[in-house]
């Protein structure tokens, strides 16, 4: 059963990318949903037996690590597949939808659509060094061709600096993955971090981390090397902005921080923790007062990301020589923010594109009126944004719930502002898109209306993201999950 | 100092090369050529470092036989765009619209 | 001056980054590491159905490297083909009617595929194998390109994007078809290990091929443009 479940994981996006690569964009889509049921059926089997036997390894061809390629198929893991499952099939049913299936190159959305799906699954459940590199490249590529679809400069120019902040992240983390296997023989994260419990640490290993979790930094746009996302979060079409935003950035940062978890404790120290931490808190508040500022929604919303990001990295500090109940808390804390930020980010680009398609501009003044004429995708817009301003019940606010007291346990009370600050300045850019919307224009009512569903897509994710603080005891048990014993599946 | 530790250490160094093309120059393909640099540096160490004491060692040679086809496919979708924005923009950088005029490729 | 201020600041970090490398190499170089992976693979490499080590790594060891590695160049050469908006990827503008290179084709091209054969049946048991076959097939299409040679297949058609995809298909079908098998993801059946890894070496030598020479086709380009979302024009 469980082979089953892996074989279809692993086999479907693949496979899927092939079969739309030779379609047209209409029949392509068909294909799609076919195959968002598969997957969502298979991540949801896969969820549940975890839930219900514990985590385990899963040797690729039949070779155990490290001499073949391990799969670490664990509750966080596999709750990231469902995360995947939810925000992408929204994505993909909004695409099929939102985009012009006229022109002739957006054929080739659905096979980028789907090499970034199974990019995605491979990195939630690697646990092979230079695998997780492959799969970060294989996310990194397709996100630029889909930022790139369509071929007009600015998208080109977006897309261009994108690529070449990825391709440097990129080589930074496989130089850290060279120093590695240099120093332990090995590329599994599972063998360094056993070997490392038993014994010393070796002289020279602190680099090989630096520089993976700096490469992924980039990649992750943490501050001040931010600056590549918000162009391209913001010219890309609405559901390729709501699957970078919401899962491609999440994926280096996921590594980074399973090597923080793994690795950290031995080979980091308290400096370098604090000043990731202190760049976080940059980000959040530079992040939100750039959004507040800017005159594009898809940058507002864009910037609003690298504030939300910057939250990550408080894992960071909040994890480093601190008491276990604490570097738990802080864990399920930003596993929380993770996947709220997903859910919300995802409803706030697709509630956006609705807005842009509606009023047919970009800009944040030209909403005036479109209260009125749109309530519904208004509504879905606000609604993510409770869950960003973490306001009770959402998903938002259980994850900074969970990040102060961490915080306030292990005296770091500083990390206390960073929270409160970001929570105020999220709800002045939050505030500003809905002022603008009720604004009444002298001009007349010219609104196209968009089709029903794209509306009721975002309010999904909306709901979920803050439906998620009610369940988040539920969601957090199972990423607690020990392991299966010891070895075979 | 074996031949592989020479390979690593000079794999060092062009890292530093490429780093430093990357930040410092603003023409795309110069920087598309520092990220070359770079990689090749990437990958000298990495199939330098683990053989200067182990022997030989295949799964290094084939980690980086790996990462150059993935190098690879980069490049030429890094091409293809900067071709095509060269030709829509008339521009040879990312930076703003004044180092425009500085002329393209021939 | 600001310009060189920033110039010298960029070296200086730029070189305390080599020097920060460099020295941890040598520290590191300098403990044999604890995992002794060479043995570990030496000893499995009869199980592999391949005599050389690398191609074993390549193909059965860390054979799902391999296939997210034809993923990625499938990725690029989609992305690639999709700034082409015309029918055909030919530009007749850029083929050269040169004599010499004209004559230079007729002894390379034949040449070339039987090196390209070559490489690929070598890297069974010495250095050689897909990417390597699959890079000089590519050069020989650059090649024959280049002399004006019409090659149909590059229309952005069905025929190209079956060949795109060739490789990966198959490779992807051999994975499977394990796990039906009752295998593992990817695990080759007892046996035909050895016949199987030939099929797919092929297969991917003329999709890598196909992937490099499309992308090098495709660069050139036209005027069509797409609107940007929200800009009605």
């Amino acid at each position: 059963m469980t082979l089953w479940l892996m074989a279809g994981l692993l086999f479907t996006p693949l496979a899927w990318a092939v079969l739309t690569l030779l379609t047209d964009f209409a029949r392509g889509r068909l294909v799609t949903w076919g195959g968002i049921l598969v997957q969502v059926l298979v991540s949801l089997g896969l969820w549940l037996t975890v839930a219900r036997d514990g985590g385990f390894y899963y040797g690729l061809g039949g070779w155990d690590a490290p001499l073949g390629i391990e799969l670490r198929v664990d509750g966080l893991a596999v709750t990231f597949v469902l995360l995947t499952a939810v925000v992408a099939s929204a994505c993909g049913w909004h695409a099929g939808i939102y985009i012009d299936p006229d022109k002739p190159w957006h054929r080739y959305f659905w096979p980028l659509f789907w090499f970034l799906w199974s990019g995605l699954n491979a990195v939630w459940l690697g646990d092979d060094l230079f695998n997780l590199y492959v799969g970060l490249e294989l996310i990194s590529l397709s996100a630029v061709g889909l930022v790139a679809l369509g071929g007009k400069a600015s998208a080109l120019r977006a897309s261009l600096r994108y690529l070449l902040a990825a391709l440097l992240g990129s080589l930074a983390y496989l130089l850290g993955v060279a120093l590695m296997y240099g120093q332990f023989g090995t590329l599994s994260i599972a063998g360094i971090a056993s070997w490392l419990t038993e014994h010393p640490v070796p002289a020279g290993s602190g680099l090989a981390l630096a520089l993976m979790i700096a490469g992924l930094a980039l990649k992750t746009a943490l501050f001040p090397l931010h600056q590549w996302l918000p162009p391209a979060h913001g010219i890309a079409k609405s559901p390729v902005s709501a699957l970078l935003s919401a899962l491609v950035v999440k994926a280096s940062f996921y590594i980074a921080a399973r090597l923080w978890l793994e690795l950290g404790e031995p080979l980091g120290n308290l400096v370098s923790a604090q000043l990731v931490g202190l760049l976080g808190s940059a980000a959040v508040v530079w992040g939100s007062w750039l959004a507040c500022r800017q005159l594009q929604l898809k940058q507002v919303v864009a910037y609003s990301s690298v504030a939300q990001i910057g939250y990550l990295f408080l894992l960071f500090p909040l994890t480093y020589s601190v008491s276990e109940s604490v570097s738990l808390q802080a864990q399920q804390g930003i596993t929380l923010q993770v996947i709220s930020h997903a859910l919300a980010k995802a409803a706030m680009f697709l509630a956006a594109g609705n807005l842009i398609l509606s009023v047919g501009s970009s800009r944040v003044d030209a909403l005036a009126g479109v209260s009125r004429f749109l309530p519904f995708s208004l509504f879905s817009f606000g609604l993510a944004g409770v869950s960003l301003m973490s306001l009770p019940p959402s998903g938002g606010f259980a994850a900074k719930w969970l990040l102060l007291q961490a915080s306030l346990e292990s005296g770091q009370w500083w990390w206390v502002l960073v929270l409160l600050v970001g929570g105020l300045l999220s709800a002045a850019y939050v505030f500003r898109i809905f002022r603008a919307s009720f604004l009444e224009s002298p001009e007349s009512d010219q609104f196209y209306h968009p089709a029903r569903s794209l509306e009721v897509i975002p309010m999904i994710l909306a709901l979920l993201a803050l439906g998620l603080g009610l369940v988040s005891e539920q969601v957090l048990s199972v990423m607690a999950l020990p392991f299966e014993v010891e070895g075979s599946p | 100092m074996t031949a592989p530790l020479l390979y690593a250490l000079v794999g060092a160094m062009l890292c530093g090369i490429g780093l430093f093309g990357l930040l410092r120059l603003s023409h795309l393909l110069r920087k598309l050529l520092a990220f070359n640099i770079m990689g090749s540096g990437v990958f000298l160490v990495m199939v330098g470092l683990p053989q200067h004491q182990g022997g030989q060692d295949p799964v290094p040679q084939a980690l980086v036989l790996t990462g150059i086809v993935v190098a690879i496919a980069a490049t030429a979708l890094a091409i293809v765009l900067i071709r095509r924005y060269y030709h829509l923009s008339g521009m040879t950088s990312l930076e703003g619209e004044t180092t425009s005029r500085e002329g393209g490729p021939e | 001056m600001i310009w060189t201020l920033r110039t010298l600041f960029i070296a200086v970090v730029c070189l305390a980054f080599t020097g920060v490398l460099a020295a941890s190499i040598w520290t590191i170089a300098d403990k044999p590491s604890p995992v002794n992976l060479p043995q570990l693979l030496s000893e499995n490499l009869d199980r592999s159905g391949v005599e050389h080590p690398v191609t074993a790594v390549l193909l059965n060891f860390r054979s799902y490297d391999t296939l997210l590695e034809i993923g990625v160049l499938v990725i690029a050469g989609i992305a690639g083909i999709s700034m082409a908006k015309t029918a055909t990827l030919e530009d007749p503008e850029l083929r050269t009617s040169d004599s010499l290179l004209y004559a230079l084709q007729r002894w390379f091209v034949p040449l070339m595929l039987v090196l390209a054969g070559y490489l690929l049946w070598a890297g069974s048991d010495r250095p050689g194998g897909a990417f390597q076959a699959g890079a000089v097939l590519a050069a020989t299409g650059v090649l024959m390109r280049l002399g004006g040679i019409p090659m149909e297949f590059l229309r952005p058609g069905r025929l190209l994007r079956l060949g795109l995809a060739l490789g990966f298909t198959v490779f992807l079908l051999v994975a499977v078809a394990s796990a039906i098998g009752g295998e593992a993801f990817l695990a080759y059946p007892p046996g035909i290990t050895k016949t199987l890894i030939v099929i797919i070496e092929s297969v991917l030598t003329l999709s890598i091929a196909m992937v490099l020479l499309a992308l090098f086709v495709s660069a050139p380009v036209n005027d069509a443009e797409d609107s940007e979302e929200g800009s009605s024009s």
